[in-house]
């Protein structure tokens, strides 16, 4: 059972990164237009960094 | 001796930066004023004009990327947004830029674009709660997924160490998470205790405290149950349900404040000769404006000059235009229809006849007794009910086992899981959800959360007849009457006027291949009709006592061909598509339907008899429409009201529930329930059977979470409720409840 001291960190470990970059789209406000953003990526304009 | 080097070195630096300072200065003074204005510019920029523009018609990438680079390429526009799923773009702009050039470039590019007042879109406000509610979501379901895990292997069989280690790992994520995740419970919960209330969440956070330290407790005395995961569990459908409910409410706000922005109120006020445009609020009596052709009036005033006819159907539901000159008293919300006017402004704001109106809504909204709706009426039975409950199982433990305080707990906080109301909590917004998701695709919004549940009740429909059964565009009537001659004169008279009556006969022409006479003198004399002149006959087209005509009861124009007896042209409101088919259905599910207008008996017979509508009441004014609609209230009728005018505002407060077309006045939509988006009225009565169809869905889904306590109760209470039980039924019921909201057709 001694390979439990490993694996429970490591499996909290990485459901708390997907809880860090969950935070990080609210913040980033990635959900404000989910139909917009499906659509953008078809756009042929290049952009090297998302419109503000 | 370490000090005075450093010094030493310091020193003649000093002299020179301040002569390099010095010397830059004297040097280019206007470098030294550059920069501050420079300063003072971004400073300004930042107050910059943001523009908010409704894209009704924008729906693919390529929309995105031409709108956005047309926008850029306009002067004073710094960057463009489009948003696809709110159909807007917001525009951030130099000071100064205007939105009407923005809208006409939009426009030459293929794209309706209308200006919103961003003053009215509060969308910061509502965006952070539904951010704060996701990221309470988020935290719940990480935690629960971790402890699931946990519980798993606790539930197959681990002991002794290795239980009590996973017990501790459940709880270092569970207690941390009940407090950040359950904080929208608590805080309804006291806030509904302090007032004396005992709602929904008040057995919630009874659960979540109660399951989160007798797991506590059990672990720290290496017990060998915990409901760590049933508590987490139990927060995250929960704020699933709140998130829904949200979203809803949130959708139908932001759709209702984008009705209303796309009125920017302006005024064009006479200033020391010269005309200014100014928000309406900013309007004093005394101040003197003036109003195109096509304007609504923007507040109470006396005509100073100029003739013209106004339209008022909006306030009284007459569809005649009126006759308006000097000395004629306007009320604010009337349409200008023919020619300039200049009003003195008598009475604007808060004291105009169009907010007196809005205080007889007010009076009849107080008037309204307040709705129960379904989730209280089943919180105001459950709350109770499981309080008792839990509380008599923890009095017969404690009885049975002889004062084993914690075997009763347990038992007591099994109780309070089991009959969680998780598929309470589902129950009702996930079908307002699916129903309201489903009008709106309709073209219906709902604004009001229990709107629906009261259209379900509905037994009585009234509607209002101008602008709401009908267009509010008139239509010819009697052209059979017109020789192919006088139909030619006709026409050319219409075509000189953009009077509805004229451009409706000119239209009629055209379509019927009539080609307008060629005539001489061709003017338009506001507020009386168009003169001309064919061999020297005068040739009229207007006003019956400027033609020399009997006047009628009807919606009518008047030809007279120099002494020739006078023709009299009826016209008749042409019906709002779907119109027909609306009161057909609702004929079809058994509702008694009433006609009631301000409108002359005519006019509104005519229309019931065309739409088989048997009831009707015909000159009605505001208040004796609201008192009809009170009355058949107090004999027990549930009415729903259909209308769109100020004259509808106080009957539409004062039903059940009530609908308005789009095309209605801000205060009309305001007091409704739900607001019509298109032109078609065919789906009020779609919405009528949609909203019977969800009430009962609701009541299914409450028998089914009830049916899911009924058979786990009595396990819990026996004793032999273990936290895998707990978890099942609580997550069986969530999703069957769910399921059976989506079926909504």
């Amino acid at each position: 059972m001694s390979v439990l001291t490993y694996l429970i960190p490591i499996s909290l470990f990485l459901g708390g990164f997907g809880l860090v970059a969950f935070f990080w789209t609210l913040r980033t406000r990635q959900y404000e237009d989910p139909k917009g953003d499906s659509e953008r990526i078809l756009s042929d304009e290049y952009d090297d960094h998302p419109k503000g | 001796m370490t000090v005075a080097p450093a010094a030493n070195g310091l020193a003649p630096s000093a002299p020179q930066t301040g002569e390099a300072e010095h010397v830059s200065a004297s040097a280019c003074p206007a470098c030294l004023a550059a920069p501050s204005a420079e300063a003072l510019a971004k400073s300004g920029d930042l107050r910059g004009a943001r523009i908010m523009l409704s894209l009704p018609t924008a729906h693919c990438a390529v929309c995105i990327t031409d709108v956005e680079r047309e926008l850029s390429r306009q002067p004073g526009v710094r960057s463009a947004r489009v948003n696809l799923t709110l159909k807007r773009v917001s525009i951030d702009a130099e000071p100064g830029v205007e939105a009407a050039p923005l809208v006409a470039a939009l426009d030459g590019i293929g794209y309706e674009a209308y200006e919103l007042d961003p003053g009215l879109l509060s969308a910061t406000e509502t965006d952070k709660r539904g951010r704060d509610l996701l990221m309470r979501i988020g935290v719940a379901g990480f935690a629960m997924m971790n402890i699931m895990l946990l519980s798993i292997s606790v539930w197959s069989g681990a002991e002794d160490a290795t239980r009590d280690m996973f017990h501790w790992i459940s709880a270092a994520i569970a207690l941390p998470t009940v407090v950040f995740a359950g904080q929208p419970f608590f805080a309804s919960a006291w806030a509904g205790l302090r007032h004396g209330r005992v709602n929904m969440d008040v057995p919630i956070s009874l659960a979540l405290i109660l399951a989160s330290s007798i797991s506590l407790y059990e672990t720290a005395h290496h017990g060998h149950q915990a409901y760590f995961d049933a508590a987490v569990m139990l927060s995250f459908f929960l704020l699933v349900g709140r998130y829904l409910d949200y979203r809803t409410r949130a959708v139908a706000r932001s759709a209702a404040e984008e009705l209303a922005a796309l009125e920017v109120p302006r005024a064009t006020v006479l200033r020391d000769g010269a005309e200014v445009v100014v928000p309406v609020g900013e309007l004093v009596p005394g101040d003197i404006i003036r109003v195109r052709p096509g304007g609504r009036i923007p507040a109470d005033g006396t005509v100073t000059e100029g003739t013209s006819e106004t339209d008022r159907s909006l306030l009284t539901g007459e569809s005649l235009p009126v006759y308006a000159g000097p000395g004629v008293t306007l009320s604010a919300g009337e349409v200008n229809l023919t020619g300039p006017l200049t009003l003195r402004v008598t009475a604007a704001g808060k004291d105009s006849s169009l907010h007196r109106m809005a205080d007889l809504v007010a009076t009849a909204e107080s008037a309204k007794t307040k709705y129960t709706s379904l989730a209280e009426r089943a919180a105001r039975a459950y709350s109770p009910l499981v309080h008792t409950l839990a509380f008599s199982s923890f009095l017969i433990w404690l009885w049975i086992t002889g004062g084993d305080v914690r075997h009763a707990i347990n038992i007591a906080a099994a109780v309070l899981i089991i009959t969680c109301p998780c598929a309470l909590g589902l129950a009702v917004p996930a079908v307002v959800t699916a129903a309201s998701g489903r009008l709106f695709r309709k073209g219906l919004l709902i604004k009001d959360g229990t709107a629906l549940e009261r259209l379900a009740e509905v037994d009585t429909v009234v509607f209002d007849k101008t602008g709401t059964l009908t267009m509010g565009a008139p239509t010819p009537e009697n052209l059979f009457d017109l020789t192919p001659a006088q139909f030619a004169i006709a026409a050319a008279l219409a075509g000189a006027s953009s009077h509805p009556l004229a451009t409706a006969l000119a239209a009629a022409a055209q379509a019927r291949g009539i080609v307008p006479a060629a005539l001489d003198d061709l003017r338009e004399v506001p507020g009386y009709g168009v003169e001309g002149r064919l061999d020297g006959a005068i040739l009229r087209l207007g006003r019956a006592d400027w033609v020399g005509a009997e006047a009628g009861s009807v919606t009518a124009t008047h030809l007279r061909i120099g002494a020739e007896a006078p023709v009299t042209l009826r016209f008749a409101d042409s019906l709002r598509p779907g119109a027909e088919a609306a009161v057909t259905a609702l004929l079809a599910q058994k509702k008694r339907v009433l006609l009631v207008s301000g409108d002359v008996e005519g006019a509104v017979a005519a229309l019931a008899r065309r739409l088989g509508i048997a009831e009707w009441h015909s000159g009605a004014r505001p208040e004796e429409k609201a008192a009809l609609v009170a009355e058949m209230t107090g004999a027990g009728a549930r009415v729903l009201m259909v209308g769109d005018g100020l004259n509808d505002t106080a009957a539409l407060a004062s039903a059940h529930v009530s609908i308005s077309p789009a095309s209605a006045l801000d205060a009309a939509r305001t007091a409704s329930d739900i607001v019509l988006l298109g032109q078609d009225l065919a789906p009020v009565a779609d919405a009528v059977r949609i909203s019977v169809q969800a009430r009962r869905r609701i009541k299914q889904n409450f028998a089914l979470s009830g049916l899911y306590n009924v058979v786990a109760v009595p396990i819990a209470l026996v004793g032999l409720a273990t936290p895998l039980a707990a978890a099942l039924a609580m997550s069986a019921s969530s999703i069957t409840v769910s399921l059976n909201s989506l079926r909504l057709k």
